[in-house]
């Protein structure tokens, strides 16, 4: 099973929109633009988008009220209130916006739709009009010259709506001239609602998930250790290689976090195999833990951040009880941004710190390596280092193009120097592989464009949006597909994976077509087999 | 009508000027509580503040996001910079050299940052997106900007005033005297409309201004790994645990 990827056929359909849907026959992928021209306005085009309200046991089981409270349209603006004097963010961006528009054809989720209030500038105004309403004084005294409004059902479910179309991408952030980030926006509109209690049924059902049994998928400790132990024996049997799978292995030198979609979703398997073999080669003591047996963290998608410090802490609980030297995070976008960015404040996994909490376990981790890693990073530095060996015709059926994930992307960093995040991932690639394409720069690195299944939207009933919110993907990957012949597409981010796996077909394409860096590094490593 | 003048700018620039502050205090004293710069970020306090010059002076992302808007905008503020450069002549004695120097390009800037404005409000007017996001404010804004550019122009090329007598009018303000003010009906327009603008920058998106500064996208330093960053509110959860 480490590596059964067929090489997919050469050229799709050009024409997505005849390509056959494989389910839902309703929802249909937009076709591709001549030129990536703007979109006329298409007013409400999703207004019908209809993300499942949680249900009150799902609301209380992470602390927010179970259904909405009375009164809730004072105690939203009364949360309101309380977040602009907590984040500088919101405090800052309510104000700043001149309404110039720069940012107005950035958003995926607007080329896909053309709904306006998908425009970020559109978005902030859902909640900027709210703000202007209460907390200023043209807003107070001339609501319409300000364009402010009451705080009502309808703008209520204008939010649910709009903020359920974001997946917190940033990219709308890169190009205002106030570094305005429409999803520090989101995340606040998202905390304001889930306090008066009108959550998102699929994030909030996760982070119970997280908290009962260790991951957002829900698998049991035992179910994780089957798991493994089959991936022990397939990759025995593939390379003869005893690459071991550890769980909870007290005093290994490395704790691996990795998004719980790669102990057995397709493709994620397949980098956690490569994580396996990079340790196994290079000789690197590692285990995975039970506890914190999901790195990603739903906490940040809906702005809350107790939510976050303690989904984070079980990361912090895992390290300090196995007593593990380093701390490093698989292949996951908005996991890799809550590690790298956040981590050493909710946490003190990292450095420079000089509280007693953050000490207790800096001083344990090696601080002769970043704390927290990435799995990049390590495979990166160990190859620099002469200690990995490839056969990389092994990769040679592939065509290789790389997916910036936006939360890496935007969020985040490797190695040294700003923008190793970009250089990183294509490094290891070149390195595994002899056929490598990028995608037009106007779609790659910190411009990229998200998958469209980010921010805590990769559900059924938002298929749609998924869908249509991939466009600008689908018609850069199209364009080296027919000009170069890619047939491979890989990623970081464990959302990219299910997203893509889901979309592509839309989209005439295959879903094997997509996958991770470490899957890559997993068909070309040699292993000595004899360990 | 002096008296009327005067009374208004001594307001306008209390409020301008303690409006802007409070906001600025408001800003600084939210605190940010998680590491949150667009990346690639500098990765050094040299970095971000050479990050921040470009993007102040040149407008560097906008750059990147619209070049019409980009132009548009660099031009009308920097032919506002020029024009608030010349206007110094009004409220110092001797005018400085540099400010003698820049008094010719000063009066085309003018005329630039009249093109400016209205190349902005025709794209506000215009383009779909633009308009759909527009509020009538926004429409104010750029009149009351324009209303002073062009009442400005008109002074210097249609019907002169005497500019001795309106220097005379602000610096005897500034030493707390009420000098005569030309009875000019476009002085009188425009300075109305200055003080106008001074009232609303601290309740308007003119805050955009001391925003910029505080964007924490923009203004902070790229080393989440090696140095603990913590807000106040945020270190009290630590004592729980
Ligand atoms: S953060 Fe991303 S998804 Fe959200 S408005 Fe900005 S560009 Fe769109
Ligand atoms: S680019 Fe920034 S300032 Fe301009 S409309 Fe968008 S959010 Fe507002
Ligand atoms: S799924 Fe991938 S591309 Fe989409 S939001 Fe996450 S990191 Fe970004």
């Amino acid at each position: 099973m480490a590596d059964e990827n067929t090489p997919v056929a050469a050229a799709p359909a050009a024409k997505p929109a005849a390509a056959k849907p494989p389910e839902k026959a309703k929802v249909v992928a937009p076709t591709y633009r001549e030129f990536p021209t703007i979109p006329a306005l298409k007013l409400d085009a999703m207004v019908e988008s209809n993300p499942y309200v949680a249900a009150a046991g799902h609301n209380e089981a992470i602390g927010f009220p179970g259904t909405l409270v009375d009164g809730w349209e004072q105690k939203a603006v009364a949360k309101m209130g309380e977040l602009l004097g907590k984040y500088r963010s919101l405090r800052v961006y309510m104000d700043a916006c001149v309404h110039c528009g720069a940012c107005t054809d950035k958003c995926h989720y607007f080329i896909g739709t053309g709904d306006p209030k998908n425009m970020p500038v559109a978005r902030q105004d859902l909640m900027r009009s709210v703000y202007r309403r209460y907390f200023t004084l043209p807003g107070k005294l001339f609501p319409k010259l300000v364009g402010a409004r009451d705080m009502s059902k309808d703008v209520l479910d204008d939010w649910f709506r709009y903020y359920n179309q974001c997946s917190e991408c940033r990219r709308c952030s890169v190009f205002c001239p106030y570094g305005i980030d429409t999803a520090e926006v989101t995340m606040a509109a998202k905390e304001i609602m889930h306090s008066v209690g009108h959550g998102h049924k699929y994030v909030n059902e996760i982070i119970g998930k997280v908290h009962k049994i260790g991951n957002n998928l829900g698998l049991p400790g035992p179910a994780l250790e089957n798991t493994l132990e089959g991936l022990e024996e397939d990759v025995l049997e593939d390379t003869g290689a005893a690459v071991k799978y550890p769980l909870d292995m007290q005093g290994a030198e490395v704790l691996l976090v990795t998004p719980s979609a790669d102990f057995f979703a397709e493709p994620h398997v397949d980098s956690l195999i490569g994580y396996g073999k990079v340790f196994h080669a290079a000789g690197i003591s590692w285990t995975l833990s039970s506890k914190a047996s999901e790195a990603g963290n739903f906490g940040m998608f809906i702005g809350n951040y107790e939510q976050m410090q303690k989904i984070a802490m079980r990361v912090r609980e895992a390290a300090l009880e196995l007593g593990v030297k380093r701390i490093v995070v698989g292949e996951c976008g908005h996991a890799w941004r809550v590690a790298y960015a956040f981590w050493n404040t909710l946490t003190g996994i990292g450095a420079g710190a000089n509280d007693p909490f953050a000490i207790q376990l800096q001083k344990q981790l090696d601080p002769n390596y970043k704390q927290p890693s990435h799995i990049c990073e390590v495979t990166w530095d160990l190859i620099q280092a002469g200690r990995l060996k490839f056969n990389k015709e092994a990769n040679d059926h592939r065509i290789v193009t790389f997916h910036d994930s936006c939360n890496v992307a935007r969020g985040s960093r490797m190695g040294e120097y700003a923008g190793g995040q970009f250089d990183i991932p294509r490094n290891i690639i070149r390195a595994v592989a002899n056929h490598y394409v990028d995608m037009s720069e106007a779609t790659t690195r910190e411009k990229t464009f998200c998958c469209g299944g980010g921010g805590g939207l990769l559900t059924d009933e938002l298929l749609d949006l998924r869908v249509k919110g991939a466009l600008p993907r689908m018609e850069a990957l199209n364009e080296i597909v027919q000009d170069k012949g890619v047939n491979f597409m890989a990623t970081i981010c464990a959302i990219c994976k299910a997203q893509f796996t889901k979309v592509l077909p839309y989209y005439g394409f295959k879903m094997s077509m997509v996958g991770g860096v470490h899957q890559l590094v997993s068909t070309a490593i040699v292993l000595n087999s004899e360990q | 009508m002096s008296l009327l003048f005067a009374l208004l700018f001594y307001g306008a620039t209390l409020i301008l000027v303690g409006g802007v502050a409070y906001r600025i205090y408001e800003y600084a004293r939210t605190p940010a509580p998680l590491k949150i710069p667009t990346t690639p970020a500098p990765t050094t306090t040299g970095g971000v503040a050479l990050r921040m010059f470009r993007e102040v002076v040149f407008f560097e992302s906008l750059f990147k996001s619209n070049l019409w808007i980009w132009a548009l905008g660099w031009l009308f503020h920097g032919a506002l910079a020029l024009v608030l450069l010349r206007h110094l002549r009004y409220f110092t004695e001797p005018v400085n050299f540099i400010i003698a120097f820049i008094q010719p390009f000063g009066m085309y800037a003018g005329f630039a940052m009249a093109a400016g404005l209205a190349g902005l409000w025709a794209r506000r007017l215009l383009v779909e997106r633009i308009r759909y996001i527009s509020t009538p404010s926004d429409h104010l804004m750029l009149a009351l900007l324009l209303g002073i550019a062009i009442t400005g122009l008109a002074m210097k090329f249609l019907m002169h005033t005497d500019v001795v007598a309106v220097k005379s009018f602000f610096l005897g303000l500034m030493v707390f005297e009420i000098n005569p003010l030309p009875a000019h009906p476009g002085l009188y327009l425009h300075l109305g409309m200055v003080a106008l603008l001074m009232i609303v920058f601290p309740v308007s998106k003119l805050l955009h201004a001391p925003g910029v500064f505080f964007s924490p996208t923009r203004n902070q330093v790229d080393n989440p790994r090696e140095t603990r960053h913590l807000a106040p509110w945020a270190a009290k959860f630590e004592a729980k645990n």
